[in-house]
């Protein structure tokens, strides 16, 4: 079975000289298709910056990334929009919805990119919102909404386009804990029903008891991998 | 991504912020507008100066006497009158032209208790096609009335207004200055010419002018219509020539030939020019337009930051995100450059009604402003859409 993620040797250095940071410093490791993945390690030890190369909106500085057995090496901007538009979904600690948008404009935006038609996109902006339990907020803006339910419009969003892996940085980090457990149930189901593939980022031990494998990143290196009863202990 | 898309996606945005959409395409209104009013204002007055010349005839000759130079001493001369022989010689050695020689005095023009000082003008029949110059009533003068210095007159709407208010003025007799006169015929108007009044007029044999009123046989205007159109040049050459030898004039030509042509030509091509010049000046406030939107749509640019990132984060193309600005940016301004057409028509209505000239639209015109406006949105819509375009994803993210 091919893995979604084989990452190997990856580096990403910021800067040169004296003021080199080594953000990523040879990291090797593989995601499979259904892994529910927690990304976790001291503030700044690279593991947004892992997301993003994972997520191919950034270019590892070396090392060699297959998504899908997809060199994304060989991969030109547009090829690589295209892989984020149709196989990718991201979500982010401050929700990213754009804002002055209802909630089913936000969430038919990747539609919009795929250039499907106005019926199918919002009749499957629905169908996401639902499956998030958010149908009657479609017509909200992010501003009527509370942080809960904006970050399910973006989980919607995420997944309108049936991706093949979710990556989540950090998505309860602006949440209350009654918040963060539904969204983290609402993830959890998403993973076991549709079988998407998620890598999450989090600081909350709570938060990646809830997955299946634990990544520990210490200064830009990938110093553990195992189940969260290993790694957390 | 599908075009309407875009499209919505740009008109969404201008929509959403109305007020400032409406700011931004304001220098773009005002940059239009007053190409489009300065040009059209300059058309009006080229075709004003047209018709205040063919106002005056077509292929039209002017022959005047000189207005006399300095002689030895600085003892101003006053060169010498055409004579009688010299309309002849006009009328017998050039080919296809009508010759009207004139003399022109003011006079006091009675009839009843109403009491008018008005031009009177000695000429022949063979002035009026030359001016273009129609009859309203009546008729013109007879052979025998020009040979016998008849007291006959032919009248000017203005003169005849004036003098008869609504009465029948033909078979009645006036009183041009000290003698009387049957009024014969009278005139269509003619209108203004520059300023000046050309209805304001009693017509006559010049034979009578010269005998009964003025006393003198002296001719200083010769009014000359070249019949085929494209040949006043040559008419031109020949009266000069023919004059000159007639006059035995030395060095200097002491008469002048003034071709209505030149002068209608000359004077288009200044007010041409000067046309130029104003949209010129106007077309740099469409500049500064176009500069005001790119500095709003720079500002909109780093406003939208956080959510251009995230389009490029769920698929969006650089040319998605690319034509998203740019056709925001087009949009606007055309939407100025239809604000600034309206606004031009209504400064051009209100700019000739106040200078009376003639209100005419030129669809080129608004046109080329409207082109205008949407060339604007394109060049300085670019540089921010190419920005937006351009963004690194991540620090667009991260971007406050
Ligand atoms: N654009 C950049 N230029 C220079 N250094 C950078 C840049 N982006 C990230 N870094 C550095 O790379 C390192 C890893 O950053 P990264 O954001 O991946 O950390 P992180 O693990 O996500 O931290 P946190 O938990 O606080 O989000 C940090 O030392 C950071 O300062
Ligand atoms: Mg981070």
């Amino acid at each position: 079975m091919t893995a979604i993620v084989d990452v190997r040797g990856i580096k990403k250095i910021y800067g040169h000289g004296n003021t080199e940071v080594r953000a990523l410093d040879g990291v090797d490791f593989q995601v499979q298709p259904g892994e529910f993945v927690a990304v976790m390690g001291p503030s700044g030890s690279g593991k947004s910056t892992c997301m993003n190369i994972v997520g191919c909106l950034d270019p590892p500085s070396a090392g060699r990334y297959h998504f899908c057995g997809l060199d994304i090496a060989r991969f030109n901007r547009d090829e690589l929009a295209m892989l984020r538009r149709h196989y990718l979904a991201f979500v982010f600690q401050s929700f990213n919805l754009i804002p002055r948008t209802t909630a089913l404009e936000n969430v038919a935006l990747p539609l919009v990119y795929q250039g499907v038609k106005p019926a199918e996109r919002n009749a499957r902006a629905l169908r996401a919102l639902a499956s998030v339990g958010i149908a009657e907020r479609a017509d909200h803006t992010p501003s009527e909404l509370s942080g809960g339910q904006q970050q399910r419009v973006a989980i919607a969003r995420a997944l309108v386009t049936e991706p093949t892996l979710l990556l989540a940085d950090e998505p309860t980090g602006n949440l209350d804990t009654a918040t963060t457990e539904e969204v983290l149930h609402l993830l959890k189901q998403l993973n076991h029903e549709r079988d998407l593939t998620i890598l999450l980022v989090t600081h909350e031990p709570e938060v990646a008891l809830h997955t299946q494998r634990v990544l520990w990143f210490v200064d830009g290196k990938l110093v553990n991998d195992g189940t969260p009863d290993e790694v957390l202990s | 991504m599908r075009t309407v898309d875009i499209f919505s996606m740009a008109f969404v945005a201008i929509a959403r912020n109305k007020v400032r959409s409406f700011l931004t395409a304001l220098g773009i209104i005002i940059g239009v507008g007053s190409v489009i009013a300065m040009v059209h204002l300059g058309q009006a007055a080229t075709q004003s100066v047209a018709d205040n010349i063919s106002q005056m005839g077509s292929n039209l000759l002017v022959v005047s006497t000189g207005r006399g130079g300095r002689g030895p001493g600085g003892v101003r001369i006053v060169s010498k009158p055409f004579t009688h022989e010299d309309v002849e010689a006009i009328r017998n050695d050039v080919r296809g032209v009508l010759v009207a020689p004139t003399v022109t005095t003011n006079q006091n023009l009675v009839h009843g208790n109403v009491n008018h000082n008005g031009s009177v003008l000695g000429t022949t029949n063979e002035y009026f096609p030359t001016r273009n110059w129609d009859l309203a009533g009546g008729r013109l003068f007879t052979d025998e009335e020009m040979y016998t210095a008849a007291r006959v007159c032919v009248l000017g709407s203005t003169v005849t207004r004036t003098l008869f208010g609504g009465s029948e003025p033909i078979g009645q007799t006036i009183r041009v200055g000290r003698s009387s006169c049957e009024v014969v015929g009278i005139l269509a108007p003619k209108g203004a010419s520059f300023g000046q009044d050309l209805d304001d007029v009693v017509a006559m044999p010049i034979t009578s002018v010269q005998s009964r009123i003025v006393g003198h046989r002296d001719i200083r205007t010769i009014f000359i219509s070249a019949i085929e159109d494209g040949t006043t040049s040559r008419v031109h050459d020949e009266i000069d020539e023919l004059l000159r030898h007639r006059r035995g004039s030395s060095m200097e030509d002491d008469f002048f030939v003034r071709d209505m042509q030149e002068v209608a030509d000359t004077l288009e091509g200044t007010t041409r020019t000067l046309t130029m010049l104003l949209g010129a000046i106007a077309a740099i406030s469409l500049l500064v337009g176009g500069i005001g939107i790119m500095n709003i749509m720079l500002v909109s640019v780093t406003e939208r930051t956080r959510e251009i990132g995230v389009r490029i984060a769920i698929g969006a193309r650089v040319r998605d995100v690319l034509w998203q600005f740019l056709v925001e940016a087009v949009a606007i301004s055309c939407l100025g450059g239809i604000l600034g057409v309206g606004l031009g028509i209504v400064g051009t209505y209100v700019a000739t009604d106040k200078m009376e000239l003639p209100f005419l639209l030129s669809t080129e015109v608004m046109l080329i402003g409207f082109a205008f406006s949407v060339a604007i949105g394109v060049i300085f819509g670019y540089v921010p859409a190419r920005k937006a375009a351009n963004l690194n994803p991540i620090e667009a993210l991260r971007h406050e």
